[in-house]
């Protein structure tokens, strides 16, 4: 064997080893969580309220209040993402003023996600008013989500052929219905993907809730829903302490007996459903485009 | 790029008006790309019902040329001088841009058929234009399909994705696509370029069928396809046109040495 050879073969395995510890360090974690969680993960945990004193509580409100917390979040910041998106790729030139956009989108994402969380406090919570509240979660939640959304779906417009917008433009269409019915359903499936991704950030974000959202999470009627009384599961109004945000609390201040049970199971149905969130991305992109692209 | 005015050597044919019917006319025309002049000296007329080649060597401005015919340059490029489409000078403002690209239809170089079914392919103008009766569709999708010749291959698969076509069954689909609008002009740039010889020469033999019906404009960098399929040629060079003659009389007996030069392969 000469020198290329054994040099090269020496990097391969080097890059393995890598790649290899990387994958270790994840799969330790993974496992770690689970195999202390899941025992402790049952129907009746999955739903039943907190107890802050006795032993036997469940998740079921934060989980409730983490997937409402998400969808209101992501039904704010998706039309904005996508609006800002479309213009940034389709309509902006490069200017000034485009470059300053970006650099704000820059700027926002790099920003800690405590300081969106103190930020959405000052603003939402206290000058608007709305409290520790599902809104002011939801809002700062769109501030946190906004610009890797943004990016996201940027992206997903730019990887769409140029002919296509040509071909649009070429049958006689205005740019605008080229953009709406040809460019983004192209883009569809990475936008989905983008989504889903980028839910599965939302989904565990903690620091950004704790002053927004809050820390509490009243018992919920289920058998009310009516947004507009307090005590219904979907009124914007009220507190609602999310999945994150509750192991969070009960590590530093929780007291009930079977606290490290509860921790370890809420996080194993955290990560259980972060992971579920990005294996499904692209999964479910590619299925929509399939579904898109043929009525069949 | 910087041009000699100086009168080159040229030769542009020109018909009689009086007795032929020129579909599309090109005059005084200039092409700028921000202050480089792409394109001038290119007065051409488009007679009704012929196939016109536009050859020359890269970035002799014959792409450029073509895509000002229906205002594809806009964005790109500023254009100066009349484009006459029947008479009128469509490169003005208040010309409604969208009427004069479905007037003036434009096949890419690379097939890029949507994301959609064949069937939405071919419809989809139509179906933003307000057409929904389905009976309408369905015959705009037969008779469009039959005259790019691809019917036979696709009509038991209209719903499903056009991308999932070969190159030749795609661009022939995106052919039906420009010809659903009722184009009475068909602008092609370098439709073949993509496309192994068998598809190639079925397109060559679609165009010829759609030739009764539609004024076709078409650039191509083969001259061979030029020599077979058109009945008029224009040689760009550096950003002008040459020479316009019959493709018959380019290619045996150019009036130009340039022309000669390009069309017995000494340069280009």
């Amino acid at each position: 064997m000469n020198r290329v050879q054994k040099q090269s073969q020496i990097a391969i395995i080097v890059l393995k080893a890598i790649a290899g510890f990387v994958v270790l360090i994840l799969a330790f974690l993974i496992g770690y969580i689970f195999i202390t969680g899941l025992p402790n993960v049952s129907w009746k945990f999955l739903t039943s309220p907190a107890k802050a004193f006795s032993s036997g509580g469940g998740i079921g409100v934060q989980l409730f209040n983490s997937f409402y917390l998400l969808i209101l979040a992501m039904l704010i910041s998706l039309p904005i993402a996508l609006g800002a998106s479309i213009y940034l790729n389709e309509y902006a030139k490069d200017n000034w003023f485009t470059s300053m956009i970006r650099t704000s989108i820059e700027i926002l994402s790099s920003l800690p996600s405590v300081v969106v969380g103190l930020f959405g406090f000052l603003l939402f919570v206290v000058h608007y008013n709305f409290g520790f509240s599902i809104i002011s979660g939801a809002l700062t939640l769109t501030i946190f989500n906004l610009p890797l959304l943004t990016r996201n779906i940027e992206e997903s417009l730019a990887s769409v052929a140029d002919d296509q917008r040509q071909g649009g433009l070429g049958l006689g269409l205005s740019k605008y219905e080229t953009i709406i019915h040809i460019v983004v359903p192209a883009a569809l499936p990475g936008i989905i993907s983008g989504v889903i991704l980028c839910s599965g950030r939302v989904f565990g974000e903690a620091a950004a809730l704790i002053y927004t959202a809050g820390q509490s999470a009243p018992a919920l009627n289920f058998g009310d829903w009516n947004p507009f009384n307090i005590d219904s599961p979907l009124s914007p109004l009220r507190p609602a302490e999310t999945l994150a945000v509750h192991i969070w609390k009960i590590n530093s201040e929780g007291i009930m007996p079977d606290l490290t049970q509860v921790s370890s199971g809420s996080a194993a149905v955290l990560v259980l459903a972060i992971l579920i969130f990005n294996l499904s991305a692209r999964y479910i992109g590619r299925k929509v485009f399939e579904k898109m692209t043929s009525m069949n | 790029m910087q041009f000699d005015t100086n009168n080159h050597e040229r030769f542009i044919y020109h018909f009689d008006p009086e007795e032929n019917d020129i579909d599309m006319q090109t005059k005084d025309l200039e092409i700028y790309y921000g202050k480089n002049l792409a394109m001038h000296q290119a007065d051409i007329q488009f007679k009704k019902n012929t196939i016109t080649a536009l050859i020359g060597p890269s970035g002799s401005g014959k792409s450029t040329f073509l895509r000002s015919l229906n205002r594809m340059n806009d964005d790109v490029a500023t254009v100066k001088g009349q484009i006459l489409y029947k008479g009128v000078n469509i490169n003005q403002p208040g010309i409604d841009v969208y009427e004069v690209r479905r007037r003036i239809g434009m096949v890419f170089q690379r097939p890029n058929p949507f994301a959609k079914s064949i069937y939405d392919n071919v419809t989809f103008a139509l179906q933003r234009r307000g057409i929904h009766d389905k009976k309408v569709l369905d015959e705009v999708v037969e008779t469009t399909l039959k005259q790019a010749a691809v019917w036979d291959q696709v009509k038991d698969s209209l719903h499903k994705s056009a991308q999932s076509l070969s190159g030749g069954q795609a661009q022939r689909v995106c052919i039906a696509r420009a010809l659903a609008v009722k184009p009475d002009v068909l602008l092609l740039d370098e439709p073949a370029s993509a496309l192994d010889p068998v598809s190639t020469s079925q397109l060559e033999q679609t165009l010829r069928e759609l030739k009764p019906n539609y004024t076709i404009i078409i650039v191509t960098h083969n001259m061979q396809q030029a020599a077979r399929l058109s009945d008029y040629t224009v040689f760009f060079n550096l950003g002008e046109a040459i020479e316009y003659n019959k493709t018959r009389k380019i290619f045996t007996r150019p009036k130009i040495k340039l022309t000669d030069d390009y069309v017995s392969g000494n340069f280009g």
